[in-house]
């Protein structure tokens, strides 16, 4: 009798723990959001990556179609290389373009895809041509502030 | 002066060449017991025994202190989020803090303190009484039918507190900020789904509390295996426990924490 009471409490906690873990698996962490494990890869170059990170999301049209794998610097150039994973759910036109937005005001960056009209499909290591870099606000400000002087110095 | 200062550099000596010493003796003994758990895996119910022991009855306490941590983070996150105009965002706060650090290392401390101390105590008397001794004399190993099912007992249990834990500290989360404070609940969920990573969040988190779940049960077995047979000596040993159990899991997190979360 006592070993059954123990075997019950013991399958108590186990059942809780396990339903901790589901709780945090599905719940919590969002286990039915898209993984790309499977799908294709495509490169883009930027002038400026501004605050990208690898791990950030892919979108087009605002929904998440793949994340950022690996950025690099390609010397040779002297621009970053961005490689992406896209879900191989989704497939673009050769000559989509990529561009590095920011979510929000102060947001994360993630890169948007806007699809093109061409016939042809991205394929696995492919390179997207048409690239837009991240807005550096530095520049933004420091263009607005050249804009007003000129402005200023010709209505004198 | 100079006797003084020998003394002082003796003294460091004997406790590095001790604390070696120690290290090498635990090393020894948790082989011992790791390859002696064979049979404890045959005889489950040692097992269910100690999972008991060692799981089902800190359960009250990593409920209750899981469930106080989250009203807490919830409270403090969200009177310091609502400046900045994003209150929404505790839910991130929360889950990303518990999920994280707090779950693991939270549950493990409460661990040592409930099971961990627990489990070398009833060595330790089981040595000082010479039940050990008196096991080996009837041909009973004592590594596989008391230290081993001890060992895996808390380690089985351990990162099954730490979810417990952690899924507490959300709920209490959300029954501070969405229920009592009102933040929108459909906010503080998606918020909270699209930053928790199921592998780099979740799943290091997991990883954490089984190796904090290993270091504390292995420190609690080994001191009161250690330890000396006598009233005195169990309790300096079962002290011993909890403090060096709280030096491993903060100072393994600090390592597991900089191999984990720095690469991104």
């Amino acid at each position: 009798m006592q070993r059954t009471t123990v075997d019950l409490w013991v399958g108590i906690f186990v059942t809780a723990g396990l339903i901790g873990l589901l709780v945090l698996a599905l719940k919590v962490g969002n286990a039915s959001s898209v993984s790309v494990s499977d799908g294709y890869t495509i490169t883009a170059d930027f002038d400026n990556i501004g605050g990208l990170k690898a791990r950030a999301p892919v979108k087009s049209a605002g929904v998440v179609v793949g994340r950022v794998e690996q950025i690099a610097f390609d010397n040779e150039v002297l621009r970053a290389r961005v490689i992406m994973r896209i879900d191989k759910r989704y497939e673009f036109p050769k000559d989509s373009s990529v561009s590095i937005l920011t979510s929000g005001l102060l947001g994360d960056q993630f890169i948007g895809i806007d699809g093109g009209g061409d016939v042809e499909l991205l394929k696995d290591g492919d390179r997207v041509r048409l690239t837009q870099s991240a807005i550096v606000l530095e520049k933004v400000i420091g263009q607005f502030l050249y804009g007003k002087a000129a402005e200023g110095g010709s209505g004198d | 002066m100079i006797t003084a200062l020998l003394r002082g550099v003796r003294l460091i000596g004997r406790l590095t060449v001790d604390g070696v010493w120690r290290l090498g003796a635990a090393s020894r003994f948790m082989g011992i017991v790791l390859l002696r758990s064979v049979t404890t895996f045959r005889r489950f119910r040692l097992l269910i025994d100690e999972i008991y022991f060692a799981g089902t009855l800190s359960l009250i306490i990593i409920i209750v202190s899981g469930l106080f941590v989250g009203l807490v983070l919830g409270l403090q996150g969200y009177e310091t989020l609502k400046r900045y105009g994003s209150a929404e965002a505790v839910g991130t706060l929360v889950a990303l803090s518990l999920v994280r650090e707090l779950g693991p290392v939270v549950s493990a401390l409460l661990f040592a303190s409930r099971a961990g101390s627990a489990i070398t105590a009833e060595i330790g008397i089981m040595k000082s009484t010479e039940q050990l001794s008196a096991m080996e004399m009837m041909a009973v190993d004592p590594y596989a039918r008391v230290m081993a099912p001890m060992f895996w007992g808390g380690f089985i249990s351990m990162p099954l507190l730490a979810a417990i834990f952690s899924a507490m500290g959300v709920f209490g989360g959300y029954l501070i900020t969405v229920v009592v404070i009102g933040v929108d609940a459909g906010a503080f969920w998606s918020q909270m789904q699209s930053n928790v990573d199921l592998r780099d969040d979740i799943l290091n988190g997991v990883i954490k509390s089984v190796v904090f779940g290993g270091a504390v049960t292995a420190i609690a077995v080994f001191e009161g295996y250690d330890a000396p047979p006598t009233a005195e000596g169990v309790s300096h040993a079962v002290t011993r426990t909890v403090v060096t159990s709280a030096l491993a899991v903060l100072a393994l997190d600090f390592i597991l924490t900089a191999f984990m979360f720095t690469g991104v």
